[in-house]
């Protein structure tokens, strides 16, 4: 033992004191700062919103009422909900902006649902210990690349790729971005679920072994049902995810904002449609306060998901430990 | 039952079973599968770019400016920017995300509100008072847990909203109207100091979570054993409590920095640029930054084919600074995993 490290009790007992007090004071301090800053963010994200309800100039342009139900003059459904903020008469319907973040969604979670699971189910229940020591950081490792890297990679290689295969008339579509999406889910769903799966108790696997069942019977049976609410929490985080990616669908899903159910046609996103004008509108402006408030609807729709989904864990996590 | 006849059922009986068997062979070798299709995907991604990007790769593409219109020269101010952006950020959130994890560990009551209620409730005398603090601190470090774990899957761009309104349009105005002369522009405006707050925001959930649960490896008996032998709370936190949750500290900060260095969404309207011939020189300079080059590079370049080795180039020079810190974070994780199943 060094003796620095010996406390004397005897000497600077008052001086020990002080400093206890002092740090008490600044880890409050940082605690509350911390606090007080994650306040904010709701407060000031849905502050720059608030014009749209309070300040009547603004309000005659983008309302509620414009956003999701308005349609205008026109033959098509395409022609009747137009995003088109920039204009003589500006256009602020929201509706080909989330057909946009559903479409990309949808697919995005088609692919990173089954795959994630199955991958999930398989480092729990089947794979030797040494190749899931491997797999776990690999995983981390996917998680790890920045969107930004993903969102170039499907605009340059992906989208030629699935042009080729598939013949698509856009390049950019719904496929192409949902599929980048994908891989960016696929660390969630599959970190989620197999946290799932291995918190089950060992008895479970135990009892379904010694009365005869096969080891996958007992993935598929005992221990896939028991994981269900991980499973599904892995599911909505990644929907969480998946509504608020940001660089992935401006890069790789063709930009154009336009009602449009097929999947092989262009789209843009709520978050992709923040990123790319936000930079060039003018502060306090209609258009300004309806970018705001897409912001905020993305806040509260992921705030809301992950809320449900944490919960949904942390339930499962307190059943497994009474259990096991 | 004769004798022939049981043994045809039981015969029978086998042959459904090690058909059952192999179509469970089959289905596990489907689930395998998944993850050979996952590490396939990691592999198409990294070897494209190591193929296209490794090879420009040289000291003139790290050390030079851009130039003709980006298609030629370095990238030497987005490293430079990236590397101050990654470095402000860490000292504002790594610092602040512990001592806050801290607090909420080790100075907020160890119960939940309910049970601190329930004694709040029963007790009588002068006590009380002290209990309704205790059921006061413990909703509030539980509200604000939630609320940490819930930032954490907030989208980034949301981040740069904020970043926008709160940092840019009200604490930069607001310092401008009492610093700078009248209409002059100096804080109002994206910069080095609001894109590396606005990021450190955003990591500032996963560190704290991180460290929150590193704390709680630390050993209840180690902290009561300290105070105990006379330690106050600060001499436990510092020498008991902080050196074991070290390692598990470490590896969160390094992966909350190195999800932060990639992230590009919330510096799009907070002071990253799309050229710069210098170097930022103040907090208040904007700067390139590597994600961003490579958005700019890839959706804005008039020439596709021109752009492409200096694009891959800078692909690879991202990718490998985020696998880097990431790796580390992993390995510091991994060594104090095999030291803790050795005993040691």
């Amino acid at each position: 033992m060094n003796d620095r490290r010996k406390v004397d009790l005897t000497r600077g007992v008052k001086g020990r004191f002080i400093r206890d007090r002092l740090m008490t004071v600044v880890f409050t301090g940082a605690g509350w700062f911390a606090i007080l800053f994650i306040a904010l963010i709701f407060v000031f994200t849905f502050r720059e919103a608030l014009p749209i309800f309070t300040d009547p100039e603004v309000s005659k342009e983008a309302n509620l009422h414009e956003f999701f139900v308005k349609r205008v003059e026109g033959e098509t459904i395409e022609q009747q909900f137009v995003w088109q903020p920039v204009g003589e008469v500006p256009k602020f319907s929201f509706i080909p902006l989330i057909l946009g973040t559903l479409k990309a969604t949808f697919v995005g979670l088609l692919f990173a649902c089954p795959i994630g699971v199955a991958a999930a189910l398989f480092s729990s229940e089947f794979a030797p210990p040494k190749l899931r020591e491997w797999i776990k950081p690999t995983i981390e490792l996917l998680a790890g690349i920045p969107s930004v890297v993903l969102g170039f990679f499907a605009l340059l290689v992906l989208a030629s790729w699935l042009q080729n295969t598939f013949g698509f008339t856009y390049r950019l579509n719904a496929w192409n971005a949902g599929l980048a999406l994908g891989i960016a889910l696929l660390p969630v769903v599959f970190t989620i679920s197999e946290d799932g799966m291995s918190s089950v108790p060992r008895h479970y696997r135990e009892g379904s072994l010694a009365l005869g069942a096969s080891r996958f019977q007992t993935a598929w049976k005992v221990v896939l049902p028991a994981a269900l609410p991980a499973v599904f929490a892995s599911f909505v985080l990644a929907f969480g995810r998946a509504i608020g990616e940001t660089m992935i669908l401006l890069m790789a899903g063709g930009n154009a904002a336009i009602t449009s159910f097929s999947l092989s046609d262009p789209l843009r996103t709520l978050s992709a449609t923040i990123a790319a004008e936000l930079g060039e509108v003018v502060f306090g402006d209609p258009h300004y306060s309806a970018l705001f408030f897409m912001g905020t609807l993305l806040f509260v729709l992921t705030f809301v998901s992950n809320s449900a989904g944490q919960w949904v864990i942390g339930r499962m996590q307190r059943r497994m430990q009474g259990e096991s | 039952m004769t004798s022939v006849d049981l043994d045809t059922t039981l015969t029978r009986r086998i042959a459904s079973r090690s058909r059952r068997r192999f179509g469970e062979i089959v289905w596990v070798e489907l689930l395998g599968l998944s993850i050979v299709l996952i590490l396939a995907i990691l592999g198409v991604i990294v070897a494209d770019v190591v193929i296209h990007g490794a090879g420009h790769v040289t000291w003139t593409f790290i050390s030079e400016s851009p130039r003709q219109g980006l298609t030629e020269g370095g990238i030497y101010p987005a490293i430079i920017g990236t590397t101050f952006l990654v470095l402000l950020m860490t000292a504002a959130a790594v610092p602040l995300g512990v001592a806050t994890a801290v607090y909420l560990h080790e100075y907020t009551p160890p119960e939940r509100p309910k049970q601190a209620w329930k004694r709040f409730r029963a007790a009588e005398g002068p006590d009380r008072r002290k209990l309704f603090g205790t059921v006061l601190l413990s909703l509030l470090a539980k509200v604000t847990r939630s609320a940490v774990a819930n930032l954490a899957g907030v989208p980034s761009i949301v981040f740069g909203l904020f970043g926008l309104g709160f940092f840019i349009q009200f604490v930069g105005r607001a310092m401008d109207a009492a610093t700078q002369p009248a209409g002059q522009i100096l804080w109002g405006q994206g910069n080095l100091l609001w894109a590396a707050l606005t990021l450190a925001l955003l990591t500032l959930p996963t560190v704290i979570v991180a460290t929150e649960e590193a704390l709680r490896t630390v050993p209840p008996e180690l902290r009561a054993a300290s105070i105990a032998l006379g330690a106050t709370r600060w001499e436990t936190i510092r020498r008991i409590v902080l050196p074991g949750a070290l390692p598990g500290i470490l590896t969160g900060a390094i992966l909350a920095i190195s999800r932060g260095a990639g992230e590009v969404a919330p510096l799009l309207f907070t002071g990253a640029a799309y050229y710069l011939p210098f170097l930022p020189e103040a907090l208040s300079s904007q700067f390139m930054h590597l994600g961003y080059h490579v958005l700019i590079l890839s959706t804005q370049s008039p020439d596709v084919e021109a752009t492409k080795p200096v694009l891959y180039g800078t692909v690879f020079v991202l990718l490998v600074l985020t696998f880097l810190l990431n790796l580390t974070g992993v390995l510091i994780r991994a060594r104090t995993r095999s030291k803790l199943r050795a005993g040691g």
